[in-house]
């Protein structure tokens, strides 16, 4: 675990660099990370961020097909708005833990 | 009299059989399990039966010889569970339950995916989760020329989620065997970030791609199979070529639970993590592969899980709150090729670590590290699993909770 100072706020990040604590979250990290890999949140970007939030609170497992049937985006749409690496990238920048298998 | 029924008599249907029937008075308490089918399979076997390691005979036996014998067998096919009236339809049949719990297990569902149970399946296109899929699997093997081998995840979760990068493993070891790796391209696509997602993983087990030449291509989430030019599809039209594809399609709860209101979008149902009662009706519990709790679906799993969920059936019973208990442990071999494998052990919050198992310092199991120790132990869990797994039996020095006695976090490394 390492401390990193993003948007001006010490968080904890595990050693790939997504938020250890979601609570820490905010706006400005969220767009911080964003850049960090290349992409420019609009508000389309945050309303998929925000169902991630709400569906890791919730506990529920998250996969490509469950947000392609958010009512939010399809799943075309996802890829184009965090292309390479749709539920890597969004996962992150939602400050939620990496979608993860058991190795 | 009262009556408890246990839908599936699968991995975890049977044992909670085993473990309730001496816990329950039988002049208080009916038992009865409800299974359409007569074989009981070794699934963790279908992992080896394409490769010639074990034979069909080694992967089945009747289900009905593990069930105690004073508890009622129905073979009969589950219509619908009608929680409200707290009945169970079967063919022909209407079940009446004070207690159910629910071990229907999970199983794949090609139809997710377009074009996969197109004319290409069964032909260049195999799963080998099924015992059909694998045998099939095994005859196309026995005589293939060679070519691209994809191993193939559709999307998770998926049960023993290891077992793509196991399958990988062994064909590597299988070509080199029959003297014609040359002649095959092997590559791992999966819809996660790498092959190890953990970061203690990918630290420790990095080398075993790239020291038996498998090329990875991650985050490919499959749209379609596109069966005139033979390739994988995703959603932005990267194509991945194949001559042969194994594939893990999407895996699903059962029907039933669509049916009746109980499961998700996968069929799934919801489950509290760590008492297994499910969330929406306090006398349905749920266990095993059928659950929507973030622990890795498998055989071992559920045995923790079947110790749990054994208590806190007598805790409900007799009015007392539930245990919190079960932490998501998981402890799996992984078979990696050339007569070796892996063994991890792992929960819910706490990632797979280096150390021995099950006694501290003196192992003589390894873990997160490559033994041929580990292979036998492999192989002896089959008679492990008839015999004592699903008899419900403990497994000596092997806890319901991760013990961290004996285990190091500070992962570096392997030096190849």
């Amino acid at each position: 675990m390492a401390v990193k100072n993003i948007a001006g706020v010490e968080v904890k990040v595990t050693e790939d660099g997504y938020l250890e604590d979601m609570t820490q979250w905010s706006k400005e990290i969220a767009k911080e990370i964003a850049k960090e890999i290349g992409i420019e949140l609009t508000d389309k970007h945050f309303e998929v961020l925000n169902y991630l939030r709400e569906k890791t609170i919730a506990k529920e497992a998250l996969t490509i097909r469950s947000v392609g049937k958010s009512g939010i985006v399809d799943i075309k749409q996802l890829y184009a708005l965090f292309p390479k690496g749709p539920l890597k990238f969004s996962s992150k920048i939602a400050g939620i833990p990496k979608p993860t298998s058991c190795i | 009299m009262k009556n408890l029924i246990i839908l599936g008599a699968g991995t975890s249907g049977t044992m909670m059989a085993n473990h309730l029937r001496p816990k329950l008075y039988l002049n208080e308490w009916n038992i009865t399990i409800v299974d359409q089918f007569k074989t009981h399979y070794y699934q963790p076997g279908f992992l080896f039966l394409p490769f010639d390691i074990y034979n069909e005979k080694q992967v089945k036996k009747v289900g009905k010889k593990f069930i105690p014998k004073d508890v009622k067998y129905i073979q009969k096919k589950i219509e619908k569970i009608l929680p409200e009236e707290n009945k169970v339809e079967l063919e022909g049949e209407t079940l009446k339950y004070d207690i159910l719990i629910i071990a229907t297990g999970c199983k794949i569902a090609p139809e997710e995916t377009e074009g996969l149970l197109g004319p290409l399946w069964k032909k260049d296109i195999f799963d080998f989760y099924t015992y059909e899929g694998s045998l099939a699997l095994r005859n196309k093997l026995r005589d293939w020329e060679g070519g691209k081998l994809l191993v193939h995840i559709t999307e998770m979760p998926i049960k023993c989620p290891v077992a793509p990068l196991e399958f990988a493993f062994l064909a590597d070891s299988y070509f080199r065997e029959k003297g014609m790796r040359d002649k095959v391209e092997i590559t791992y696509v999966t819809p996660l970030s790498g092959a190890f997602t953990k970061p203690t993983c990918s630290t420790a087990l990095a080398y075993l791609l790239k020291e038996k030449n498998i090329a990875l291509e991650s985050d490919f989430a499959i749209e379609h199979v596109d069966n005139d030019t033979k390739e994988i599809v995703d959603y932005v039209e990267k194509r991945i070529p194949f001559d042969l594809l194994v594939t893990i399609p999407t895996n699903k709860g059962d029907e039933v639970m669509e049916r009746s209101g109980l499961g998700d979008d996968l069929n799934f149902v919801p489950t509290d993590h760590n008492t297994l009662q499910s969330k929406a009706h306090e006398n349905i519990f749920v266990i095993g592969d059928a659950t929507n709790v973030p622990a890795s679906k498998a055989g071992s799993v559920a045995h923790f899980e079947a110790e749990t969920l054994a208590d806190n059936i007598l805790l409900y019973i007799g009015g007392y709150p539930l245990k919190k208990e079960f932490d998501g442990h998981a402890n799996c071999f992984i078979e990696t090729g050339d007569n070796k494998a892996l063994l991890i052990d792992f929960n819910y919050v706490t990632e797979p670590v280096h150390g021995n198992f099950p006694f501290a310092k003196i192992g003589p199991l390894k873990l997160l590290k490559e033994s041929v120790f580990n292979h036998w132990g492999k192989l002896a869990f089959r008679w492990i699993y008839w015999n004592m797994l699903l008899k419900g039996i403990a497994i000596p020095f092997v806890s319901r909770n991760m013990s961290f006695k004996g285990k190091i976090f500070d992962i570096k490394p392997e030096k190849k």
